[in-house]
């Protein structure tokens, strides 16, 4: 029996499967807009002591308090405007959250927009949606406009007396501009490399005015936690970890899904339930990624009984991330999974720190190598040294996020890559192997 | 980084015709007039629509000229992003998704039938000239693994007998409708409809 089902009036996302439909009015029967202007009236203070008191942790991965972030936007509008920008890049591997609450629930959004833009002082919101979520982009111009129609958008919204336009730009399918900072930097019309922080974008961020930046799930709970007050929200779920949570459940299920459920579930219930169990059998489990690639992946012994939320999952060394759970299974060969995460991230490295951008490259070689039983043992001592060497000396994130899932898999399946080491060193064998450094010694006229 | 490509063979003008010349003045009206710059995007985006699927240098400098820029922080934008392609591709642009989530479930196929069906290489044109494939980074359609990008649609829940279809369709110019190729809706879970008696929707 399942006991910790989220009931259903307690769910955000009632139309997270577009079973009810998208459009405005199918939205304001599921309550959408429903006393905003009233809310709004209550002023700043009262919206974002309300949100503190939900405890709100931000959906986008770093899981920070979202209220603590609104007060830190300046409190008078000086001779600076203020910026609300929403990021809808969703690009982590495992997630797909952000894309259903874009095409299904853009009213959600949209409303949250406007009562964020309003608690930190915003006319104006963009909102980056990934270039290739052209659909997904499409649809939510058409709520917006639909939104306009109905004037709770644009001059006096919703009868606030709060001039609020919301705005779609495009990326153009880079992983970092899902970092704050590289978002910023790609709506300037710049490539997307992060900046340094501080300055933090609260204070100098979008053409270097005030800018609060917010994933798209943070800001579609908050109308929802406004509407049935931030202690209905923190009754859910966890202390410190409250509320519901999308979750992505891809890989070797048997049913691969999307649903919303409260904080702090038992992963093996979220797999069971859900998605109906591992591919052969929950003892046919090898590992699963909790949060997007970055996070470390978990093995089979501590998946049946972590709980997933922000803070069991850092005391498992891992991390909730974005909630893009990705079942891996005996079937498949974990190195090579592993390799084509660092693949990933080599690819998308933005190039602008060394350590990431010649150590994402490393790792994915020797992981490479690794796949084809070409290391040595010498070599994966090497891997780690290489993770430890980007971890922490990077402008951003991102040098953790590619170092992370290494560090996971020799943490938790060094036998499985060791086994791979069979080799003998090559200088030994002679073996003709391009990239070995030390080509020219293998050559007896140059030794 | 993404490898890019500067095809060899350049148009040497080209404009924004009357149709996209509106779309770039509304385009413009999104920005504060001081940070025009921030139209980069969008407009390469147009001007990748207007010609046939590639942004030819001469755009990138009509561009650069159109927004008071530097060409080089043009040209920049324009390497920088992997959506911008800056040689020819087919009229039907397949995207298939490899990374880990798609790959565990059976990218490696998805890219098999391709290989066979349309051309052997990346980013090589098929032989009627209708169609390129390449591999990319997560789509960010993971429950719906494996999946491909047709040039602006999502196909989802593939397998060999399904991208054949589709690939096949393409080749005919009657390109099948996009979405789950299991016939799920979104994102649903498949066979679990009930859990403790209550429909989970």
């Amino acid at each position: 029996m399942v006991q910790n089902m989220l009931k259903k009036e307690n769910k955000i996302f009632q139309n997270l499967y577009n079973n009810l439909g998208w459009e405005i009015d199918k939205a304001i029967e599921r309550d959408d807009w429903k006393d905003t202007k009233e809310i709004i009236s209550k002023g700043k203070e009262w919206i974002i002591n309300e949100v503190k008191t939900s405890e709100l942790r931000g959906r986008g991965g770093a899981g920070f308090s979202t209220g603590m972030k609104w007060s830190f936007a300046p409190k008078k509008i000086g001779s600076r405007p203020h910026y609300l920008v929403i990021n809808a890049d969703e690009s982590e591997p495992g997630t797909c959250k952000d894309r259903d609450i874009l095409r299904f629930e853009p009213q959600k959004l949209i409303e949250g927009c406007l009562i964020a833009g309003y608690a930190t002082g915003a006319h104006v919101c963009y909102i980056y949606i990934r270039g290739e979520y052209s659909f997904e982009g499409q649809r939510l111009q058409d709520a917006i406009d639909q939104a306009y129609k109905r004037n709770f958008l644009g001059e006096n919204a919703c009868g606030s007396g709060w001039d609020f336009d919301v705005h779609i730009h495009y990326g153009a399918g880079a992983y970092i501009c899902g970092e704050e900072t590289a978002l910023l930097e790609s709506i300037e019309g710049n490539k997307g490399q992060p900046r340094l922080k501080p300055p933090f974008p609260a204070l100098v961020g979008l053409y270097g005015c005030p800018t609060i930046v917010n994933n798209v799930e943070t800001i579609a709970v908050v109308p929802t936690i406004l509407r049935r007050g931030g202690k209905w929200f923190a009754s859910l779920g966890r202390p410190k970890n409250t509320g519901t949570k999308i979750f992505c459940i891809s890989g070797n299920v048997n049913s691969p899904c999307n649903v919303e459920e409260e904080m702090g579930i038992p992963l093996k219930e979220l797999i069971n339930n859900y998605a109906g169990g591992v591919v052969g059998g929950w003892d046919n489990l090898q590992a699963v990624i909790p949060g997007g690639s970055s996070m470390p992946l978990l093995p089979k012994k501590i998946c049946e009984t972590i709980k997933m939320d922000f803070d069991s999952l850092i005391e498992n060394k891992s991390g909730l991330g974005t909630a893009g759970i990705v079942v891996i299974n005996k079937d498949q060969d974990i190195v090579s999974c592993m390799a084509r995460i660092a693949r990933f991230y080599k690819h998308e490295s933005c190039g602008q720190c060394t350590p990431c951008r010649e150590g994402s490259g490393w790792m994915w070689r020797i992981l490479n190598r690794a796949t084809k039983g070409e290391t040595t043992l010498s070599d994966i001592d090497l891997l780690e040294d290489v993770t430890k060497q980007i971890e922490g000396h990077t402008i951003c994130a991102f040098g953790e996020g590619s170092a992370w899932p290494v560090q996971g898999l020799l943490r938790h399946f060094r036998k499985e890559v060791d086994k791979k080491c069979s080799n003998d060193p090559l200088i030994k064998k002679k073996k003709d192997v391009p990239y070995l450094i030390d080509q020219h010694l293998l050559e007896k006229k140059n030794a | 980084m993404s490898i890019k490509k500067v095809n060899p063979e350049q148009p040497k003008t080209f404009e924004f015709n009357e149709k996209t010349k509106n779309i770039a003045q509304e385009i413009l009206k999104k920005y504060p007039e001081k940070n025009k710059k921030s139209a980069v995007m969008p407009f390469l985006y147009l001007a990748q629509k207007q010609n046939n699927n590639w942004i030819p240098l001469a755009a990138i400098k009509y561009i650069s000229k159109y927004l008071s820029m530097p060409y080089i922080s043009v040209y920049e934008v324009a390497t920088f992003y992997s959506m911008f392609n800056l040689s020819p591709v087919g009229k039907y642009f397949i995207q298939v998704c490899t990374t880990t989530p798609c790959m565990i479930r059976g990218a490696d196929k998805i890219v098999k039938v391709c290989k066979e069906k349309i051309s052997d290489k990346e980013n090589q044109i098929s032989k009627n000239g209708e169609c390129s494939w390449t591999e990319v980074e997560c789509l960010g359609a993971c429950v719906n693994a494996p999946m491909m990008q047709i040039n602006n649609d999502y196909y989802e829940d593939l397998d060999e007998k399904s991208t054949a279809k589709i690939i096949d369709s393409i080749f005919k110019d009657k390109l099948l409708k996009p979405g789950s190729y299991r016939g799920r809706k979104n994102t649903s879970p498949e066979n679990v409809k009930t859990i403790n008696g209550t429909e989970h929707a």
